[in-house]
């Protein structure tokens, strides 16, 4: 029995090397989402370039734009001359926010009168937009404060806000467990799912079926390379995440491996479910990148928060994996937390296994038809 | 005990009928042919005996075992080699063979001798994948593969088709030397020259059974008049030929017409009737049937019955 599993595994491996495809998807796909995500998906940005349209070309005006480009998340790329030239440089694409500052800034500004600074922003990228103004509007108060040598008022209200857990709002802190949940899920349900059904299509489960193998046996041979590799996988993207995004992993290191080895079962049983509603690779393909990358990706509060979806596809988000593993995974890298604080995300994880092994073993067919 | 038994078997895809109440037996040792064109139902009874399929009606039993309740027994002791190539084509011909071998609790060195024969042809070639091989030997591969564990009953579905004529016939020499170890072999072809080389042979067509006999007294038994008919101008003479009352049947023959009488007529005769309406080159011969006339001719019969 041993022995049959092991001739198994080893003929998995054979194909899995011998395939430029699988390699591609296995090792290759992890390696370019992170990247994608590390440095091209983000709503951080440095030098983000900015038109100056300087009405009162004072001391202080300079100033201020000097105290802008202080920062590195401005660079002012021209300084207009007149108001129609405020559009020019966002046609183009190259400006993406224009501040205007009004005559006599310095005069009023140390005498104490309402300046109203102007900005203009492209709208056509509400994120970034918006991103923008707030960190233009930070700069500018920290300009007002750093000139005026201000007392704080004592009679206003200030907020002291500290971001806990992500102190610096890196996005790397979201995308790194949410790349793990889609990286798990694409490599065992996809390839699992895609290598059961090319058994079939290629004829080779005929034989198989008409031989002392029992099913249980065929299907733990097929998935068990791919537990493995996908395991490996997530632990190369967990080590790149904390040494080159600077991730952290606060909570136990031996509870996130076994998190992740759950999920991976999980999404083994997801494809193996799949894998027995298919006959042809490409159908395999199809159910599992729709029905699995695209929500997963989407609803799983990944890149969305599912809080502010629409009621059905928050129900939608509510039945992908993905969602509990993120979760679980924020906990323990991020917070810190212990097994007690994810209880219930674990034994939907473990429900969720059952039900799809349960729903195989159903549908696994000892014949062909 | 038979090798194989099948009992009044039937299976209808969809409505249609794909095999009408099949029955025969074939014993230990036998290399039993079964004979038809493509969509004869000859891959469907195949599935059913190797407890791929359920039959609808009917009950069927290999090795004395039943398809249906101990289809598991029967998975262990049955080799089977489907219609369509079904190896591993990235694997080479040694982890191929050595997979199987693995599967069925076996290793290569344990049964080299029954694969001997048929492997050493392809040995040279171990370290090549499977996919790389020519069609001759990617069945003897897999030959080798369905019968590494020793079987009892070896099931082989068009094992040569599009296959070379030299293989066929190295093929069909193997086939002949593995049944002198005592094991049955049931081994399906559209090609009807392949049809000699076995024991036995059940014509088949349209899932019902034509005919079921040694292949010499198929031949032997044919008792119409039948004539080999060679002219240059062959197709008007199959319209002339149709159209006369001594004519039972004729049907182009490679670059002959076989012609069948429903008289008792002699070649001479024939030949200067024909001369005498037009068809001067014409040759007429007196001919033996061949498997290919009893089939042709029984498969009319089963045309006018349905």
């Amino acid at each position: 029995m041993v022995k049959v599993f092991w001739a198994f595994v080893k003929k998995e491996f054979y194909h899995i090397l011998r395939d430029k495809r699988t390699l591609l998807i296995l090792f290759g796909m992890p390696l370019a989402q992170v990247l994608i995500f590390g440095y091209a998906v983000t709503n951080e940005f440095r030098d983000a370039e900015i038109d100056v349209l300087d009405y009162a070309k004072d001391e202080t005006s300079e100033q201020y734009i000097n105290h802008l480009q202080s920062s590195g998340n401005f660079r002012v790329r021209r300084i207009l001359a007149s108001q129609n030239e405020v559009e020019e440089g966002m046609k183009g694409g190259k400006t993406k926010l224009v501040v205007s500052i009004p005559e006599n800034f310095s005069e009023d500004f140390y005498a104490g009168n309402p300046i109203k600074i102007q900005v203009v922003t492209d709208g056509s990228d509400p994120n970034n937009a918006n991103t923008l103004v707030q960190y233009l509007t930070e700069m500018t108060q920290s300009f007002q404060r750093l000139k005026r040598n201000e007392v704080p008022n004592p009679y206003s209200i200030q907020v002291a806000s500290r971001m806990m857990y992500n102190p610096q709002l890196a996005s790397a802190y979201n995308f790194v467990p949410g790349t793990i949940a889609l990286i798990l899920l694409i490599i065992c349900a996809m390839l699992t799912s895609l290598t059961i059904a090319k058994e079939k299509e290629i004829g080779t489960m005929e034989i198989l079926l008409v031989s002392p193998l029992s099913p249980l046996l065929i299907i733990l041979g097929k998935v068990a390379p791919y537990a493995l590799l996908s395991f490996v996988n997530a632990v190369i993207v967990i080590l790149i995440g904390f040494f080159v995004f600077e991730v952290p992993v606060l909570g136990n290191t031996l509870l996130l491996l076994g998190m992740c080895f759950l999920y991976v079962l999980t999404a083994l049983s997801l494809g193996i479910f799949i894998s027995t509603t298919v006959k042809t690779q490409q159908e395999a393909m199809m159910k599992s990148l729709m029905g699995l990358m695209m929500p997963s990706m989407l609803l799983s509060g990944f890149i969305f928060p599912l809080a502010s979806m629409p009621v059905i596809l928050e129900y939608i988000g509510k039945i992908i994996p993905a969602t509990y593993f993120i979760r679980i995974l924020k906990g323990v890298m991020l917070r810190g937390v212990g097994l007690n604080f994810i209880l219930f995300e674990v034994g939907v994880l473990l429900v969720m296994t059952l039900g799809f092994l349960l729903l195989s073993w159903r549908n696994f067919k000892i014949r062909l038809e | 005990m038979k090798a194989i038994s099948i009992h009044n078997i039937s299976k209808s895809y969809n409505g249609t009928k794909a095999l009408d109440n099949i029955s025969f037996d074939v014993q230990r040792g036998q290399l039993f042919g079964l004979i038809g064109p493509d969509g004869a139902g000859k891959s469907t009874l195949f599935r059913i005996l190797t407890t791929l399929l359920l039959a609808d009606e009917g009950e069927a039993f290999v090795d004395g075992l039943h398809v249906v309740n101990q289809y598991q027994e029967i998975r262990k002791r049955v080799g089977y080699m489907p219609g369509r190539f079904s190896l591993y084509q990235d694997l080479s011909v040694e982890e191929n063979l050595s997979f199987f071998a693995t599967i069925f609790g076996t290793t290569i060195e344990e049964n080299y001798d029954l694969v001997k024969d048929i492997y050493v042809q392809i040995e040279p070639f171990k370290k090549r994948l499977a996919g790389k091989l020519s069609g001759g030997m990617k069945q003897k591969l897999a030959l080798s593969c369905a019968l590494i564990h020793k079987p009892t009953v070896l099931f082989l579905d068009e094992p040569t088709t599009g296959v070379d004529a030299v293989s066929r016939k190295e093929f069909w020499d193997m086939l002949k030397s593995l049944k002198e170890k005592n094991i049955a072999i049931l081994v399906s072809t559209p090609y009807m020259d392949e049809a000699t080389l076995c024991d036995e042979i059940a014509l088949i067509q349209e899932g019902r059974i034509l005919k079921i006999d040694e292949p010499q007294n198929m031949m032997e038994r044919f008792d119409k008049p039948l004539f080999a008919v060679k002219t240059n101008s062959t197709y008007q003479l199959l319209k002339h030929l149709r159209l006369k009352p001594y004519t039972h049947s004729v049907l182009p023959f490679g670059e002959c017409l076989h012609l069948i009488t429903s008289e008792v007529l002699s070649a001479a005769n024939i030949q200067e009737q024909l001369k005498s309406e037009g068809f001067t080159d014409v040759e007429v011969f007196d001919i033996k049937a061949s498997i290919e006339d009893v089939f042709l001719d029984l498969s009319l019969k089963n045309e006018k019955y349905a």
